[in-house]
């Protein structure tokens, strides 16, 4: 759990070497080891930002590549900015207008954590760019949904109106110590990494997005064929080892919590890639890259919620059933016709759902002893499945709507939905002035 | 028969190639080629006259019978344009076909196309 207990100013002394030193009891100190390894997690987490762009960049069209794999940069630029400077205050700041959002003044700019050191014996800053991270990766998810024909302006706007006005509250709610959704049951709703705020919440959002705008020119009528898989399959391959930064980075610390959440995701994503496999092949005979690297996805998204609370077994069963739910909706899509054009929602928005709701059969059996211990008695599967399905249900309502509102406002004012002329372009061209493959011929 | 081969500017591909559908010319081959004309002069450095950069361009192969020369060429050149013609916007190269054959089938001549 992402609990956050920050500490006043007065323990600017509390280094590392202070071991002898009797400062009574409530002096705390960096742990080498722990901070360590939380510096490791946030680097590995960047890394997925890359990835993420290689990932949705070999997915497009050939003219969109630059523009498809902009959105991901965009997002460590923006968001970059704006996480310290409002976000982390904004997300885990003490309440404020009745729960809705965090703020603490000094948390602006980060002026007020120059030498504190958190209960969990790291430095806030380690903490704070750590989140940083995750608000930075979560908007970059949801241009899956309306890759190939956003302004870029527009979009930039978007994910930065995103990130302040739904990404913090729900962020806030789950993980700060005061959220109420971190408060909710006796031992809180379960989100270890980010089932709710990352995935479900850009999920969502991705679906809204993609049937407010409308679907791109052509579509579905015309096969609109990843222009490199090869690129796809490395950010893929990226992503899975970002991950291991994102959820066994999200106990912080570095310990037994860390260990089970690191080996709980190596599971899952192999399940869910097995399982996509195994599907395939018996449904065209043939096992496909993009469906492999899909699996990947499906299921270290299920395990990003539940990577705290399951065991081996569950990780597999949450790997394999979000490869099957991930599936079928994606093939529901290509039914109903809207165009979330790399199955944003698809995977991340079902596949968080999935991991959120079914994780609760899986719990290992000491949470749910400890769980009923504070609950003053019993506390049963389904009352926790309850738990969980209050957070999953606030969270797409909270998400849904307030996006529907800040697209209209972008769509309305800077304009998001490019011009047919510049869709027919690209967006490398139209946006950046660029191509992605000039290399490729002499030049 | 006629070969009608058209130097374009990359970005204007989807309009031309969806606009000679719509003319009922399907059957092309595109490539990307890189080269230099008008669009990028010549420039010189210290007296001396250097290459310049080879611009990315793409190059659309079309044969086609005789009959169906101008529509061809008037649909490429209405579609490539920038705006009202720009340096840069290409060339087109008409030439003679000697033969065309169907390689599944072994037809030769205009109905092979």
């Amino acid at each position: 759990m992402l609990k956050k207990f920050s500490f006043p100013l007065l323990l600017l002394a509390a280094a590392v070497l202070t071991g002898g030193t009797a400062w009574g009891a409530e002096e705390v100190v960096t742990d080498s080891g722990t901070t360590s390894w939380m510096l490791t997690s946030t680097a590995l987490v960047l890394l997925m930002v890359p990835g993420l762009a290689m990932f949705y960049g070999g997915l497009v069209r050939t003219k969109n590549v630059i523009g498809t794999m902009m959105h991901s940069f965009a997002a460590m630029v923006i968001i970059g900015v704006l996480w310290p400077t409002l976000g982390y205050a904004l997300s885990f700041g003490p309440g404020i207008l009745g729960g809705l959002v965090g703020w603490d003044s000094k948390y602006f700019l980060l002026q007020g954590i120059d030498d504190t050191i958190m209960s969990t014996h790291i430095p806030e800053y380690v903490f704070a760019m750590f989140q940083g991270k995750f608000a930075i990766i979560t908007p970059a998810l949801i241009a899956g949904a309306f890759a190939e024909r956003v302004n870029f302006k527009g979009y930039a706007i978007f994910i930065a109106l995103w990130s302040i006005i739904v990404y913090s509250p729900i962020c806030h709610w789950v993980w700060a110590s005061d959220g109420f959704l971190f408060n909710l049951g006796p031992k809180g709703a379960i989100d270890f990494a980010g089932g709710t705020v990352v995935h479900i919440s850009s999920g969502v959002t991705a679906l809204v997005a993609a049937l407010y705008l409308g679907a791109r020119r052509g579509y579905p009528k015309n096969v609109m064929h990843p222009n490199n898989l090869v690129m796809t399959l490395m950010g893929a391959g990226l992503l899975w080892v970002g991950w291991f930064g994102f959820n066994a980075g999200s106990s912080i610390a570095s310990n037994l919590d860390t260990a089970r959440a690191l080996t709980v995701t190596q599971i899952a994503a192999a399940a869910g890639a097995f399982t996509w496999m195994v599907i395939e092949m018996f449904q065209h005979g043939k096992a496909t890259s993009l469906g492999v690297a899909s699996g990947i996805l499906a299921g270290l998204v299920a395990i990003t919620p539940a990577a705290g609370v399951v065991q081996p077994v569950g990780a597999l069963a949450l790997g394999a059933l979000a490869a099957i739910f991930c599936y079928l909706a994606i093939m529901l899509k290509n039914r109903l016709g809207y165009d979330d054009s790399l199955d944003a929602f698809g995977v991340h928005g079902v596949g968080g759902i999935v991991g959120a709701l079914a994780l609760t059969f899986f719990i290992r059996p000491s949470w749910m002893a400890d769980a009923a211990a504070l609950a003053g008695g019993s506390w049963t599967v389904w009352q926790q499945l309850g738990v969980q399905a209050t957070a999953v249900g606030i969270t797409i309502a909270y998400a849904s709507v307030i996006s529907l509102i800040l697209l209209f406002l972008v769509e309305k004012t800077v304009g998001l939905r490019i011009s047919e002329d510049e869709e027919m372009s690209g967006l490398d061209h139209s946006m950046h002035g660029e191509q992605g493959y000039g290399l490729i011929n002499l030049n | 028969m006629k070969l009608i081969t058209a130097i374009i500017q990359p970005d204007r591909l989807d309009h031309v190639r969806e606009a000679l559908i719509q003319a009922d010319i399907t059957r092309i081959t595109v490539s990307r080629v890189t080269g230099h004309g008008r669009q990028e002069d010549i420039e010189i450095y210290r007296g001396q006259r250097i290459a310049p950069n080879l611009i990315p361009k793409v190059r659309l192969d079309i044969a086609v019978n005789d009959e169906f020369v101008n529509i061809t060429v008037d649909t490429i050149i209405e579609k490539a344009k920038h705006g009202t013609g720009e340096v840069g916007d290409g060339k087109i190269f008409i030439t003679p076909l000697e033969e065309c054959i169907r390689i599944r089938t072994r037809e030769k001549g205009g109905k092979a196309i």
